[in-house]
């Protein structure tokens, strides 16, 4: 991949803490010895070639809301229907068939627990198959920001 | 499933939700698919939320501090370009050493997401779950062999669930109906 210095620096030295003043990218940009625009334009252009999800917030898991991960075991002649009907809420952002006897993995997040659970439950009463659903409890990887080397 | 067993469950894991007001909760809102590529983003961010460009520092620095946001930056995407193969490795690791193999997992390159979750008896033995991309399945399957040679798993039942169809997928929305949108720059914040 070709990146040139300014974007490695800009993928690697601020995952953690950007600054929280007025001008959050002026500062980075005087830390680095650039200008501002070529900041926001390089900032722009990693996110367009999708190295960059977004300059913002990773939040603790189920300190905003509630969400889980969840499998259903759909036989396979409903599974289109049902991943649909899945789909249709707007409550779940992910969405995958995987090969197993649970074959439909998706995520749901609602606001509080209530709502969570009483998602789930309408899911189960419009499916009518009983969900298994996995929230997380810790997570072992993003909290760390990536170690980007570069060889 | 025992929705009510799981509200409990929910509830035990849960971070300190209710110390949110309602202008935090809106703040989240507003910033969940990232702030905005312009000079004064927090400026921008207050405008749509009726609040101080200073309010809205003061308020993020508050929810950076106290663990709310685990950490405020350039969020960079995990490296999936270029991988075909994506497979869901489940494990059932002893309780006491599901911190520890967590961690050494995500020391390799090749696995992008490791979680803890519950295990569902008698239905799902499992707790320990990551993510390994690969340019094919014989190659997804080669890196599980290398993690069980190098963490010593050879006892540990796992099972890998490779991924098929695609149906969605977009980013989490927790409150973003709760709050005003702010304006974006073209392009970003899919």
């Amino acid at each position: 991949m070709d990146l040139s210095p300014l974007e490695k620096h800009l993928l690697n030295d601020f995952q953690h803490h950007l600054p929280l003043s007025t001008q959050p990218y002026a500062d980075m940009a005087a830390q680095l010895g650039v200008s501002e625009a070529e900041v926001l334009s390089a900032l722009a252009r990693l996110h367009e070639q999708g190295l960059v999800s977004r300059v913002g917030a990773v939040f603790r898991p189920h300190s905003i809301g509630a969400s889980t991960l969840a499998a259903m075991a759909v036989p396979p002649e409903r599974l289109e229907a049902v991943a649909g009907l899945i789909n249709d809420y707007p409550n779940v952002n992910h969405n995958y068939e995987r090969e197993h006897e649970y074959n439909l993995w998706f995520v749901v997040t609602a606001r509080d627990e209530d709502e969570l659970c009483a998602v789930l439950e309408d899911m189960e009463a419009r499916t009518g198959m009983p969900i298994l659903a996995l929230p997380l409890i810790e997570d072992y990887h993003i909290d760390l920001g990536f170690d980007l080397r570069w060889t | 499933m025992d929705m009510n067993r799981f509200r409990d469950h929910l509830r035990a894991i849960r971070g300190p939700i209710g110390s949110l007001d309602r202008t935090d909760i809106a703040l989240i809102g507003a910033i969940e698919k990232g702030l905005p590529l312009t000079p004064r983003p927090y400026a921008e961010i207050a405008r749509g939320l009726g609040l101080s460009e200073q309010q809205v520092v003061d308020r993020l620095a508050a929810l950076r501090s106290q663990g709310t946001i685990k950490r405020l930056g350039v969020v960079v995407r995990h490296r999936e370009l270029g991988y075909r193969a994506n497979g869901m490795v489940v494990w059932d690791v002893p309780d006491d050493r599901v911190a520890e193999l967590g961690r050494s997992f995500s020391r390799y390159d090749f696995v992008t997401l490791c979680y803890r979750r519950p295990r569902q008896l008698p239905e799902w033995p499992y707790n320990l779950f990551c993510m390994i991309h690969g340019k094919s399945h014989d190659e997804v399957r080669a890196r599980i062999g290398q993690l069980v040679q190098e963490c010593g798993l050879q006892s540990v039942d796992h099972e890998v669930l490779f991924s098929r169809r695609r149906f969605k997928q977009c980013g989490a929305r927790y409150h973003g109906s709760d709050a005003p949108q702010p304006a974006r720059e073209a392009g970003y914040g899919t």
